[in-house]
This record gives C-alpha cells, sequence and structure tokens, in this order.
C-alpha cells in the first residue's frame, strides 16, 4: 500500500482513497481541427511507459475529490514528489539516458 | 414531487430559485422518514442495552448545505454574518457555534473550495435563501439534507470500533477535537469529525445508512452497543 500525501488536505492518507489517473502533463492541442490523425491519436491514447521516472495523475476520489500531481518511480515504487496541478516538477527523468 | 409543497410566497422571497424542502405548515418530526426509519432505533433505545462501549445515535433530518465557492475577502465576510461563524480556511478543520441567530451552526471545511454547513432542518431554507440574496459574486450552494444523515457515535470503545471501518489515524495526537476528514468507511464513505475525545460525528449517504447501521451493529458487538434515542 501506499502513504500517499495529499496537497490540499496536507497530510499522508491510505492508497485506498486514491485513484490513478494515468500519465499527467498531456497538454490538449489548442486548435483540435487543425490536428492531423496522426497528432490527434497520438494525444488520445498514446502513453509513456516508462521504467523509472514517471509523472502520474491521482485524484483524492474519497477525500477531497481534487486532482494532484505524483512523480514516482515506476520500478521501485517509491514516491519521489507531490505537487499540484499547474505546478512542474522539481524531479525529472534525465532525458540523455 | 407530489409529497413537496412549494409555496408560491416562498419563491418570492428571492429572485433566484430556491425550494423550501420543509412544509410551511409541518413540525420538524413530521418532515419527513430519516433513512433509518425501519430500523425502529426509538424501540431498541427503550428496551435494548443501557451499558455498553459504543454508543450509537441517529442524529436525524438535519439541515445540510454544500457551499461551494472559492471566496473573495468580501465573500468571506459575507458568510460570517449570514452564519455567524466564519468559513474555516486551513484545511481539515470545522467550527461550530450556539451563538449564531440561526441556533447551532456548524461549518466543515471539505476540500480547498468546500464546506459542509449542517444546521437544523428547518432553517435550511432560511439559510439558502439568504446566501442567494446577499452573497454575491460566483459560489453554489446546494441542499443535500435529503442525501445524507448523521450518525453519532461516542463511548469508551469508539475508537476501537471505527478503527475496524476505516484507515484513518484516529490517536488523538493525529486526530484532534475538532478535526474533520472525508475517508472510506467500510467500503463506503462518509465525513468523520471528532466532537470530543470519544465522541464522533459521522455524515454518511443516505443510501448507506441501513448498511452502515448494520455495520456499526457488528463492529461494536465485542464492546456492547448502546443506542441512544
Amino acid at each position: 500500500m501506499f502513504h500517499i500525501y495529499c496537497p490540499h488536505c496536507c497530510e499522508y492518507r491510505e492508497e485506498e482513497e486514491f485513484h490513478a489517473s494515468g500519465q499527467a502533463h498531456i497538454p490538449r492541442p489548442l486548435d483540435p481541427d487543425a490536428c492531423t490523425d496522426k497528432e490527434w491519436g497520438e494525444f488520445m491514447y498514446f502513453r509513456a511507459n516508462p521504467r523509472g521516472i514517471h509523472h502520474e495523475l491521482w485524484v483524492h476520489g474519497a477525500g477531497c475529490r481534487k486532482y494532484f500531481n505524483i512523480t514516482r518511480n515506476t520500478h521501485t515504487y517509491e514516491i519521489l514528489e507531490v505537487y499540484k496541478v499547474g505546478e512542474k516538477p522539481s524531479i525529472v527523468a534525465n532525458e540523455a539516458k | 414531487m407530489s409529497d413537496v409543497k412549494v409555496e408560491a410566497v416562498e419563491l418570492e422571497a428571492t429572485d433566484k430559485l430556491v425550494m423550501n424542502q420543509v412544509p410551511l405548515s409541518a413540525e420538524l418530526s413530521e418532515i419527513g422518514e430519516s433513512p433509518l426509519h425501519h430500523a425502529d432505533l426509538a424501540s431498541i433505545a427503550e428496551h435494548g442495552p443501557q451499558e455498553g462501549g459504543v454508543h450509537f445515535h441517529e442524529r436525524k433530518l438535519m439541515g445540510l448545505l454544500t457551499l461551494r465557492c472559492l471566496p473573495s475577502a468580501e465573500q468571506q465576510e459575507m458568510i460570517k454574518s449570514l452564519l455567524g461563524v466564519a468559513l474555516p480556511m486551513q484545511p481539515l478543520t470545522s467550527v461550530t457555534t450556539d451563538e449564531s441567530t440561526i441556533g447551532k451552526v456548524s461549518v466543515r471545511w471539505v476540500s480547498p473550495d468546500e464546506w459542509l454547513i449542517i444546521i437544523e432542518g428547518d432553517k435550511a431554507f432560511d439559510i439558502e435563501s439568504s446566501f442567494h440574496d446577499k452573497l454575491m459574486g460566483h459560489f453554489s450552494l446546494v441542499n443535500i439534507s435529503g442525501g445524507t444523515t448523521i450518525f453519532d457515535v461516542s463511548g469508551s470503545h469508539v475508537v476501537e470500533m471505527l478503527k475496524k471501518s476505516t484507515p484513518v489515524d484516529l490517536h488523538a495526537s493525529e486526530f484532534p477535537v475538532g478535526k474533520v476528514v472525508s475517508t472510506v468507511f467500510a467500503k463506503s464513505g462518509a465525513m468523520i469529525c471528532r466532537l470530543a475525545d470519544d465522541q464522533f460525528e459521522l455524515v454518511v449517504r443516505r443510501s448507506f445508512a441501513d448498511y452502515l447501521w448494520l455495520w456499526i451493529q457488528d463492529a461494536s458487538r465485542e464492546y456492547g452497543l448502546v443506542v441512544k434515542a
């Protein structure tokens, strides 16, 4: 079980109260009508599946019902950082690797 | 809608559509059946056990209002004058007053832009009307009285009973009097507020009330359950 810090409730709660909502930081194309099918398809369906640092969107479903982001290591399951929607993560994967 | 009487004069009280869900002529005891009406708690309170580690009471037919807004300073001032207490802005906190002009008022923090206001059942319409008349700006106030009920649980073993039901840390150092959390409770959900060291209030969904009443009976069996009328 994860013990997750909710940045809105400002305390740790059990994973049972939360729900993962997939990859974070997926910008919706500003002009969907101008997208190619490939661009729209990748926005809609294609997600990263890294081994290591991953930014995820979670929702505190049984608590404050707010969304927030988690930076998590998919290899060790360690939660490295929790930050609100709209904020930038301070921990990011090294792109050069 | 056939059992809900809407008086024309009530609609004139405010230019926005707020419906009084309590018929004007009715006594509070007649406004409806609580979700545990069928359990006949009054008889159990009279004939059931009088001593035990967990005490249970359904505080029925209260007025519950969900307020959603990101309040400006002016809105906070107006809300304070309407309710008699300021909105609790710190996460997981609550305020309660008996001093208000509308009787006892409790306000619970739910999320950064959401609060739960608990008042007597016959005061909900007055509060709704006054909010829509006097509170300016962007906000939403919804009467959720019919969809919820309140369980008061107390007693020397109430914490042990709650520990079986929710993963929240209930130790006094983590869960002081006045703290309020929305959390999972017995595979359902509840808003838990600590009213005193051994006294908790559970705000639960009406549709789960019977299930949670059965759950609490089972979880309390080893400590002895006393139903209070």
